[in-house]
Parts: C-alpha cells; sequence; structure tokens
C-alpha cells in the first residue's frame, strides 16, 4: 500500500501536482466561503451589511451582535437572547444522546452475542426505523406524547430521539459487535461474568470508536432536528434551532442580519466542537469493521 | 462410571445431526485427543462439555454430577481456545484472574494464585501487559494460564496450537505434555493434527463425519486400526491400503498383490485367520515403515515377506528415504534407511513385515479381526 502510493507520488509529475492543489483549494475556499460571511458579518455594525458589502471585512469590530444574540435578543415575545434556548437544547440532547447509544450498544450485543429465533427479522425492521420519513410520524406521536403525559416537555423530546435513533445506533454497534470474536464472550461466561459482567467488562472497553460514532451522529442529528422541535416542544422546552428561526422571522422593528449571522453561528456551534474533538475517532470507528484487524 | 462421561450424546441443529450417539468415558488424569478433519463435529462435542453448546439427547457427566442444562461456569471447567480469546482491554494479570474475580474469590488470594500460575509458565515478566503487546507463544501461555488458576476438574483445549508456527507447536506440544504429567490433570483436547493426537494423548477418539471410529489407545489406533478411514488418518505418509485376493499356498492364507508390470506376488498372512477369506478381494493396509530393504527388516518378526518391485520416484528426507512403488494398481510408499541403495526404475528387493500388515472388508471397510 505505502509502497503503491509512493510509487505514484514520485510519477506524477511537478505541474500535475500544482494543478491538483489549486483544484483543491478552490474547493476549500469555495466551501468556506459561507462561514467567511457569517464570520465576518456578525462582527460588524448593522450599517455596514446594510450599505452593502457582504464580503468586506468589518471596518469597526464589534461583538454586540455576538452578545446581543446570546442574551437579550428578542426571540417570540420575549428578549432573552438564546441563552435559555441554548440549555434547552443541552437538557435534551445529552440525555438523548447517551440514553439512545446505551440501548443501541446493548441491542448490538444481543442481536450478535446472544442469538435467539427471529433476531435477524427484528433487526431488519430496525433497520426499517432509519428509513421512516419525520412527517409521517408527527400525528401518532404528538397523540402518544400527549397519553404518556409528556407533550411540551424536555423529556417527550428526549423520548422522540430516543426512539428515532435507535435504529441507527443499533446499526452501528451490530456491525461492530459482529466481527467481536465470539470465542471472548464464551470464554467470559466460562469465568462467570453474567450477561451484564461480559457487557460492562469485555464488550464495551472494546467498544471506544463506534461509541464516538454514535455519540456524534446523535448529537449533531439531535442538536440540528428542527422539525420534532418545533411540533412537540412547549414555551419552555424549545430547543435552540426553533428559538435561531423565531429570532429570524421576528417581524417587529428592523432585520438585525448581524445579530442574525452571530445566533446562527451560535447555533452551530456545539456540533463543530463536538466533530473537532472526536472527529479523528468519527472516520476510524466509522472504517472499523470494514477492514479486519 | 468415569471421570468424565459421554452417555449416547447426540447433537442436531435443526433436522440436521452433526453428532450421533457419541459414548466416551474419560478417567481421571487421563488425557483425551479428538482427533478427525474439519467439520466432524470436534468442537462441537467439546462445547457440548464445556456447556456453550446444548445436548440433544443423551447425558454428560462430571464426577457423577449430570452437566446437561448446567452454566458453563458452574462445571468446574476451563477451556483454551484455537484464538486464545484473551480480553484485549486487560492486562495479563487481569486476564488471569478474571474468572477469580467472577467467582468472587478475595483479591489476596487471587494474586497468590496468579503468582503461582505465572511461575509455572513462566510468564510473570508479562503480567503488566496487554495482550496486543505478546507474540503468539506468549498469548499461548497466558491462555493456560487462565485455564490453570481455576484448578477446574476438566481442561478443554480446542486446537490450542494451530496458530503458532511449526517449531513452536512442536515446543508448545512437549510442555502441555510435561504440564499434563506434573499436574496429572484431567484433559480432552481437540486437534485435527494426528501427530499431536499420537503424541499428546493417553486415549484418542478418531472421529468423522459425526461419528467416534475408534476410540484407543494410540498403539491400538495405530497398530489396529478399526476401519480404512482410522487407518488412513492417523500416521504420516498413510498407512497404504491396496486391493489384493485372498489365496491358498500350502495350506496358509497369503495376499495376491499385483506387482508394477501386472505379474502378482504371495504375500503370507500371519495374525489373521484368513483362510475363510479364501478366493475374495479385501484391501490390504501396509504401513510405510514395514515396508524396507532386506538388511532393514524386523529381526523380531516372524514373519517377513519379500518382493521385488520397480522404484518410480525417490524422495531423500534426511533421516529417511520414501520411495514409490505402484502395487495392486495404486502408489505405495516405502520408508528406507536413507542410506539404502535406492534409485528410481530399478528393480528393488523389498522386506515386508507381514506381522504389522491389516486386512480390511472392501464392502464395509472395517478391519478384518483375526
Ligand atoms: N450453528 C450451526 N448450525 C448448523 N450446523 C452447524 C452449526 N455449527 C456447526 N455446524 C456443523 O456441525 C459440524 C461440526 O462442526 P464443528 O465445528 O464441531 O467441526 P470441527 O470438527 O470442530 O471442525 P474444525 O476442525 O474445522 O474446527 C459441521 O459440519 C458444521 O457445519
Ligand atoms: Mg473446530
Amino acid at each position: 500500500m505505502s509502497v503503491a502510493t509512493q510509487d505514484t507520488a514520485i510519477r506524477t509529475g511537478r505541474v500535475s501536482r500544482t494543478l491538483i492543489y489549486l483544484v483543491l483549494l478552490l474547493f476549500a475556499l469555495f466551501y468556506m466561503l459561507p462561514l467567511y460571511v457569517m464570520v465576518v458579518n456578525s462582527v460588524k455594525p448593522l450599517d455596514e451589511i446594510t450599505g452593502g458589502g457582504m464580503m468586506n471585512l468589518p471596518q469597526a469590530f464589534t461583538l454586540d451582535p455576538w452578545a446581543k444574540a446570546w442574551s437579550s435578543a428578542q426571540i417570540g415575545v420575549d428578549p432573552t437572547g438564546l441563552k435559555p434556548y441554548f440549555w434547552n437544547s443541552i437538557k435534551m440532547v445529552v440525555p438523548a444522546v447517551a440514553i439512545s447509544t446505551v440501548l443501541g450498544a446493548l441491542n448490538g450485543y444481543v442481536l450478535t452475542k446472544w442469538r435467539f429465533r427471529g433476531d435477524t427479522i427484528l433487526f431488519g425492521l430496525m433497520l426499517f426505523a432509519c428509513f421512516i420519513p419525520f412527517q409521517i410520524v408527527l400525528i401518532p406521536m404528538a397523540r402518544m406524547l400527549g397519553l404518556m403525559g409528556l407533550a411540551g416537555t424536555t423529556w417527550g423530546l428526549v423520548l422522540v430521539h430516543v426512539v428515532y435513533g435507535i435504529g441507527f445506533t443499533t446499526l452501528y454497534f451490530r456491525n461492530y459487535y459482529a466481527v467481536f470474536p465470539t470465542e471472548l464472550v464464551r470464554a467470559a461466561q466460562i469465568d462467570g461474568a453474567g450477561f451484564f459482567q461480559i457487557f460492562w467488562r469485555i464488550l464495551l472497553p472494546s467498544s471506544g470508536p463506534i461509541a464516538v460514532v454514535s455519540i456524534i451522529w446523535q448529537f449533531t442529528n439531535i442538536w440540528n432536528d428542527f422539525l420534532f422541535g418545533a411540533s412537540f416542544a412547549g414555551a419552555d422546552s424549545q430547543p435552540m434551532t426553533v428559538a435561531l428561526n423565531n429570532l429570524v422571522q421576528s417581524s417587529t422593528g428592523v432585520k438585525e442580519y448581524n445579530v442574525h449571522f452571530a445566533g446562527a453561528i451560535l447555533a452551530a456551534l456545539p456540533t463543530l466542537l463536538v466533530y473537532i474533538v472526536a472527529g479523528r475517532y468519527f472516520v476510524r470507528g466509522l472504517m472499523a469493521g470494514s477492514v479486519k484487524g | 462410571m468415569g471421570f468424565l462421561d459421554i452417555d449416547n450424546t447426540t447433537k442436531s441443529y435443526g433436522a440436521v445431526e452433526v453428532l450421533h450417539k457419541v459414548d466416551i468415558s474419560v478417567e481421571k488424569g487421563e488425557f483425551l485427543v479428538l482427533v478427525g478433519p474439519s467439520g466432524c463435529g470436534k468442537s462441537t462435542l467439546l462445547n457440548m462439555i464445556a456447556g456453550l453448546e446444548e445436548i440433544s439427547s443423551g447425558e454428560i457427566r462430571i464426577k457423577d454430577q449430570v452437566m446437561n442444562g448446567v452454566h458453563p461456569s458452574k462445571r468446574n471447567i476451563a477451556m483454551v481456545f484455537q484464538s486464545y480469546a484473551l480480553y484485549p482491554n486487560m492486562t495479563v494479570g487481569q486476564n488471569i484472574t478474571f474468572g477469580l474475580e467472577m467467582h468472587g474469590i478475595p483479591k489476596p488470594e487471587r494474586d497468590k494464585a496468579m503468582k503461582e500460575v505465572a511461575e509455572l509458565l513462566q510468564i510473570e515478566q508479562l503480567l503488566d501487559r496487554k495482550p496486543g503487546a505478546l507474540s503468539g507463544g506468549q498469548r499461548q501461555r497466558v491462555a493456560m494460564g487462565r485455564a490453570l488458576v481455576r484448578d477446574p476438574d476438566v481442561f478443554l483445549f480446542d486446537e490450542p496450537l494451530s496458530n503458532l508456527d511449526a517449531k513452536l507447536r512442536v515446543d508448545m506440544r512437549t510442555e502441555i505434555k510435561k504440564l499434563h504429567q506434573k499436574l496429572g490433570t484431567t484433559i480432552v483436547y481437540v486437534t485435527h493434527d494426528q501427530i499431536e493426537a499420537m503424541t499428546l494423548s493417553t486415549r484418542i477418539a478418531v472421529m468423522y463425519g459425526g461419528y467416534v471410529q475408534q476410540l484407543g489407545t494410540p498403539q491400538e489406533i495405530y497398530d489396529s486400526p478399526a476401519n480404512i478411514f482410522v487407518a488412513t488418518f492417523m500416521g504420516s505418509p498413510a498407512m497404504n491400503v491396496v486391493p489384493a485376493k485372498v489365496a491358498m499356498d500350502a495350506g496358509k492364507p497369503v495376499a495376491v498383490v499385483a506387482l508394477h508390470d501386472g505379474t502378482t506376488t504371495s504375500l503370507p498372512f500371519s495374525q489373521y485367520n484368513m483362510a475363510a477369506w479364501n478366493g475374495r478381494d479385501i484391501m490390504l493396509g501396509i504401513r510405510p515403515e514395514t515396508i524396507t530393504d532386506e538388511d532393514a527388516a524386523d529381526r523380531n518378526s516372524a514373519n517377513i515377506a519379500h518382493m521385488t518391485n520397480r522404484i518410480v520416484v525417490t524422495e531423500p528426507a534426511g533421516s529417511d528415504t520414501f520411495v514409490t512403488m505402484t502395487l495392486g494398481g495404486k502408489d505405495v510408499i516405502a520408508r528406507m534407511r536413507s542410506d539404502a541403495d535406492v534409485r528410481p526404475g530399478a528393480d528393488f528387493p523389498f522386506a515386508v513385515n507381514m506381522e504389522k500388515a491389516v486386512a480390511f472388508d472392501p464392502e464395509t471397510e472395517m478391519r478384518i479381526v483375526p
């Protein structure tokens, strides 16, 4: 593998290499452009934007739009800023990610190491859950949440996201554990470890990469979700995405684009952060299982 | 009743029966080897003893306790797996003591047991390493340590040496044998390597197609194979089995075998009452080492037959030279001294130790018992 790469690297001429880098640079710039626009406009006074020149660097640098978006912008009826909604999102995302990941791991463990009659059919059905469009379940879900007394609460949202995420997390862990040697489980059985001890002491310590995949995937999806948040959240459980929408859509007064930009970046920051911290493992975890060893 | 009884045990997966009425009784301190080609059901039987596979019918008993349905950890057995199955996230020391911990044995005792086993297997310096940082031979030792530390009634080994290179395999084989002699434990050992089976065992069960073909000491299996499968499976190079016809020569039964040029030679039987087979076809089994040059013929044998046959191929192998000839229309291998004067294409006078020859019924493939 490394020999082959070296070989092609040597043969590729300097001209074509420059060309490749040029094209790559162009693509990189193209992809970075929106971020650039967002960042520069979030640190300008409003008149610099409305006067045209979206692409210009700020003449008068200011962090006021950020402060305003965070703590005093008009959202809906109250001038609270995005802060309370940010915490709403955190309170929803953390338990939802944790619960769906743990359940996915348990499902994967059972589906691969404690096979039972009909387990492949069950897994197939769970996979099917990954492909059900959100819109279809909105009304039945609203009814269910109402019946359970969870309508309009953070825990209601947690439940919705756990149910929706479990298909994906199960898929990840099942495929990961499928190549995990069954002999290890058998050895542990002979050693006297029980169902949860085997899971806890043998499987989980080796599940780092796939757990990271599951966490990033779930975190990104749940944090970015708008539809469920808009449909099922109550006034004091609305997540960040819904609040951001309300901020941008609010019709009173002038449109403060700089504040909107700052708010949008604030809403995107956590997912960005998670990816930067754990991104390396994400790629590694996705590759695991495809290559043996 | 033995120490470990496998009593009329069968195993089915759905409608398919993969083990048929296996009946083996193992005494305390015995080293039983289950040997057979791939897919014959060795691992399945071992896993049934371990409790990792259910028993479809029949009974397995250890120390007269029925084990059917008893959880693996409650059978007081230990198992060494082919892949070693060391827990990758634990150190060698933790690997060895995990079973004790699960059985609720306090830490000081666990550490003491670990020290003893580590000393026995000479792995003291590895105790803090993870399995990933060990060589194949070291992993093998740790896996055995994990089994030994529990002081179980029965040790189960599933092809423990098949992942090692040839030299290390021979070393570890000796080591396992030493360990067995020193500790006197009861062992059931699965392998598809017939040399491992011969060297390690006190008794061998040769398996094929879900049946135990023969159960006996290595010597019994080698000298008196129950059928053609056992005869050709055990021994390397394999026993020569050639078609022959029984005839009477001066009132004594002989095997008439075709030589390379279509002429025949008569090899007199000794230990068989073969007169009853007069005029009938049989399969004659001759081990390679019983065909020699005249000088090397076994002096203790009362029945050395002589034949001159053409040498087709010679294969010097250091200590021996393997000579191929055509006998009864088949390639037959003779194991000669390396200094025997053999050349391909030459006619050579062979001595055949007919005391060691066996005869098989060509229909049933069973050995014709004298
Ligand atoms: N879960 C299963 N379902 C159906 N058949 C099975 C199952 N497990 C094993 N078998 C069959 O049982 C037979 C015996 O398998 P086993 O693993 O005991 O063979 P083995 O003698 O250990 O072979 P090897 O030397 O290759 O390990 C094989 O024919 C195999 O196909
Ligand atoms: Mg096997």
